[in-house]
């Protein structure tokens, strides 16, 4: 591994934002065959270095060589002759297109004025999806597709573009352990025909099982390279945050009460069916399956976001008509959706007004905005969920996808719910704000709060949740309270009876 | 949670006369000033501020309707009818009160008249989901029928009691100037400090976030189209007191302007930004502008050309500054 050819070669590589330096001489080797970790805190630069690898960004200081010849990346274009392709971090994709047309974007077709292939097109396609192992129509839009079938689709393009580097920001964040355990398959695959992997993660374990070695960054400085074997986890977590994480896992003992929300028989056609539980006050319950589960769809229509055809939703005891997000919030209901750039932030506009975009009575009690107010509540946001930010100004899109992520949390918190509903509410967030946050998780229900956590990370609900409802196509599955569950019992619950023989 | 390392805060922001140099609106102030030393070298009369201001009052009806369509653009939609409204409602208003209905019944036959039309486009566009661009394409071109069906090719007049709301001064400014710079006041305010204001933007920016948030963004348009409604038909009449008749005719081709004073102040044309002030500055732009050109005797063909040059440089600049504070 030592001697292997080197395929990158980034020098000095330094990028500033509006004068603020997010990356500072970054030097680092990447070798023909190699699946190469990249990790560090949220806003560390991981994504902003990649991105430069990837011509999304041009830097202000520092070279890169290819196979030891200089290389200028100036745009995406560029990489992509270049053999460079970037598995974004946030899928961006063509929502009207077809699936198949994203997945071969960017390819070279013939002149012109030729033909479109259509028919190899969507085979193609089709061969890739399969080798995710996603069975999804590849004629459909894809508007409309659940995140993690988003990144299977953005995977499934790099895949097509048959590239040297392929450069993967979070692919996991939204996947079952299944897909990941496929990925995985396909990227080992790829490495053994002699390319090179980067990729980022929170989830050290996958870190662990996938790559051969890893790179640390801090605060924009390259901290370490060293093989993965070589180095224990205690270090890595030392080197990443600067300090020793301090061991989280404290169970919440909160006195479970009154019920809070009950579900009876909540049925939407083609998305879940019969769905029925009881959430109590100072309860976390866990809501668990495979990716297409319909979990998020239940999640939405609790909201009302697309409410359900039939069924009963009861809050804090009283019958709740909820037919717009409004119906639910005015019942103390609040939901982080899944989907952090679709459905989360308000882009361009300024970190305060995102925060605040959920507490419109409490930020202006007369209807006229109090500046004072405003500040104050985001202020405090960000400094419970140390949010990383330049100012409180800056448009979110500049935030690192982990303090996005943040703020969004924030925005719900701040509406005080009585319960509250989190999808995927971990997805992109470092491990030390992780523990912070299962911390404040446990401080809600403490407070009598009712939590309905969708998680597709087996960990964080077995040590979270004091009772798991698992789905799988549309359907609750199975129950199991905390001190039997464990994660054959999740695995086993969440696998579609018709899928048993695969 | 407050143990956190110092390194946690970062680098300062933006300095703010960075902040402020880099915005559309302050393109607009600086295209004014170049405006007006230009004029004033062409002709020393021009820089008598009654002069701009009875200018002025010959687009004060567009400009103030170009104030709600801003906000109509920033909430994501977009109006291309208001001026055929303006001229429908004023023909109804006119062609009513010629039928001997009373002046202020009239009036607010008018108004009804544009809150209908605001009415039909919010339930096109918003309620069956079409798109505003073509919807209002399309009844532009209605409203214009309709106006034409009632007027005919004749001028319909309105009663001397109601002409000549543009000789009416508050403190020595024409009155129209006087109300549009009350809407801009308003306007401006509701936008800026409002919770509906910014629940404008955040619609605008991003419509999925804004339902997730629990925004009413249905609610929201449909208020801005009615809004535009009245404020079109209100100005159709203002128009109407000045010029002393109607025809079918009015303002046509106004839509054009509207859409050229919003984009000159620097709203951006896909919705989430712009401002009030942005929209009041470039209405000054064009008066002083196109008056500028008139007092150096310009060929109306040059001003034609001078004016979409304008609209190019406003959209390059406007562009070119969000994707700059976008990076
Ligand atoms: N376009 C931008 N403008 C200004 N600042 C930016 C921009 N993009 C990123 N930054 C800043 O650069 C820093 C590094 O961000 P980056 O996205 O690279 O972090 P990251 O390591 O990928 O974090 P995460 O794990 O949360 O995804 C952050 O502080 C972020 O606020
Ligand atoms: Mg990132």
């Amino acid at each position: 591994m030592v001697d292997a050819p080197k395929l990158i070669e980034a020098r000095g590589i330094s990028k500033q934002f509006g004068g603020v330096e997010v990356l500072s001489d970054i030097d680092l080797d990447l070798h023909a065959g190699e699946i190469h970790a990249l990790i560090g805190e949220n806003g560390a630069g991981k994504s902003t270095f990649v991105k430069i690898l990837a011509g999304v960004h041009t830097p202000t200081r520092g070279s890169i060589k290819m196979n030891g010849d200089a290389v200028n990346v100036t745009s995406p274009i560029a990489a992509q002759e270049l053999g460079i392709a970037l598995i974004h971090q946030e899928p961006v994709s063509f929502p009207d297109l077809s699936v198949a047309e994203n997945i071969v974007m960017g390819r070279k077709g013939g002149g012109l004025l030729s033909r479109v292939p259509w028919a190899t097109i969507i085979a193609d396609a089709r061969r890739y999806m399969d080798m995710l192992g996603v069975s999804i129509d590849v004629t459909r839009p894809m508007h409309g597709l659940s995140i993690a079938n988003q990144q299977m689709v953005e995977i499934a393009r790099a895949l097509a573009s048959d590239s040297r580097l392929i450069i993967m920001d979070e692919p996991t964040a939204p996947l079952t352990p299944r897909e990941v355990d496929t990925l995985f398959a396909i990227a080992r695959q790829l490495r053994d025909e002699g390319r090179t992997i980067i990729f980022i993660s929170h989830r050290l374990e996958e870190v662990r099982m996938l790559c051969d070695r890893l790179t640390i960054f801090r605060d924009g400085s390259h901290i370490a390279t060293q093989t993965v074997a070589s180095i224990p986890e205690d270090e890595i977590i030392r080197l990443m945050i600067g300090r020793e994480l301090k061991k989280y896992m404290r169970k919440h003992t909160a006195s479970i009460g009154e019920t809070a929300l009950e579900v009876s028989g909540l049925t939407l056609p083609g998305a879940f069916e019969d769905i029925s539980f009881t959430l109590r006050k100072g309860e976390i319950m866990g809501l668990g399956g495979l990716v297409g589960a319909g979990r998020t769809d239940v999640a939405r229509a609790l909201f009302g976001i697309e409410p359900a055809k039939s069924g009963k939703i009861k809050v804090g005891g009283r019958d709740a008509k909820i037919q717009r997000p409004p119906d639910a919030i005015d019942l103390g209901l609040a939901f982080v959706p899944e989907d952090r750039a679709g459905h989360g932030i308000f882009g361009t506009l300024p970190v305060e007004h995102n925060i605040t975009a959920a507490i419109p009575g409490k930020i202006a009690p007369s209807g006229v905005i109090s500046r004072a107010l405003e500040r104050g509540f985001s202020r405090k946001s960000v400094d419970d969920l140390s949010i990383r930010l330049a100012s409180l100004n800056q448009p979110i899109v500049e935030l690192s996808g982990g303090n996005q992520q943040k703020a969004i949390l924030a925005r719900w918190l701040l509406t005080e719910p009585e319960v509250l509903i989190l999808d995927e509410p971990t997805r992109g967030i470092d491990i030390g704000v992780k523990a912070e946050f299962y911390d404040m998780i446990g401080d809600l229900a403490e407070a009598g709060r009712a939590i309905l956590l969708i998680s597709s990370e087996l960990p964080e609900l077995l040590s979270l949740c004091d009772r798991i409802l698992v789905m799988a196509e549309g359907r609750i599955t199975a129950e199991i309270p905390r001190d039997e569950a464990n994660q054959e019992k999740v695995m086993q619950a969440a696998v579609p009876r018709s899928g048993i023989a695969a | 949670m407050t143990d956190t390392t110092p390194t946690r805060e970062m680098a300062p922001a933006r300095p703010t006369w960075h902040v402020v140099l880099v915005r559309p609106e302050t393109m607009t102030l600086l295209l004014i000033i170049i405006g007006l030393v230009g004029a004033s070298i062409l002709s020393p009369f021009f820089l008598d501020a009654s002069y701009i201001m009875r200018s002025f009052t010959l687009t004060a009806e567009m400009s103030i309707v170009a104030l709600v369509l801003t906000m109509v653009i920033i909430s994501g939609e977009i109006d291309l009818s208001p001026a055929a409204n303006m001229a429908l409602s004023a023909c109804v208003f006119a062609w009513v009160q010629d039928a001997g209905v009373a002046l202020p019944l009239a009036v607010i036959v008018g108004l009804l008249a544009g809150l209908a039309m605001g009415a039909l486009n919010a339930f096109m566009s918003i309620r069956m989901q079409l798109p505003s661009i073509i919807v209002t394409i399309g009844t532009l071109i209605f409203f214009r029928g309709l106006a034409q069906i009632i007027a005919g090719d004749r001028s319909i007049r309105v009663p001397e009691s109601f002409v000549g709301i543009n000789a009416v001064m508050v403190f020595g400014v024409p009155l129209p100037v006087v109300i549009f710079v009350l809407c801009a006041i308003v306007l401006g305010l509701v936008l800026g400090t409002t919770v509906i204001g910014r629940q404008i933007y955040q619609i605008g920016t991003n419509q999925q976030a804004a339902l997730h948030a629990g925004i009413n963004a249905k609610r929201i348009k449909v208020g801005l189209f009615l809004l535009l409604g009245v404020v079109s038909a209100a100005a159709g009449m203002m128009a109407a007191s000045r010029l002393g008749s109607v025809r079918y005719d009015l303002v046509l081709g106004g839509e054009l302007q509207m859409v050229l004073m919003a984009m000159l102040g620097g709203t951006y044309i896909f919705g989430g930004r712009g401002t009030i002030l942005g929209t009041f500055l470039a209405a000054w732009l064009l008066v002083i502008v196109s008056t500028g050109m008139t007092v150096a005797n310009l060929l109306p063909a040059i001003q034609l050309t001078v004016l979409g040059i304008l609209l190019i440089v406003a959209i390059i600049a406007t562009n070119f500054i969000y994707a700059r504070t976008q990076r």
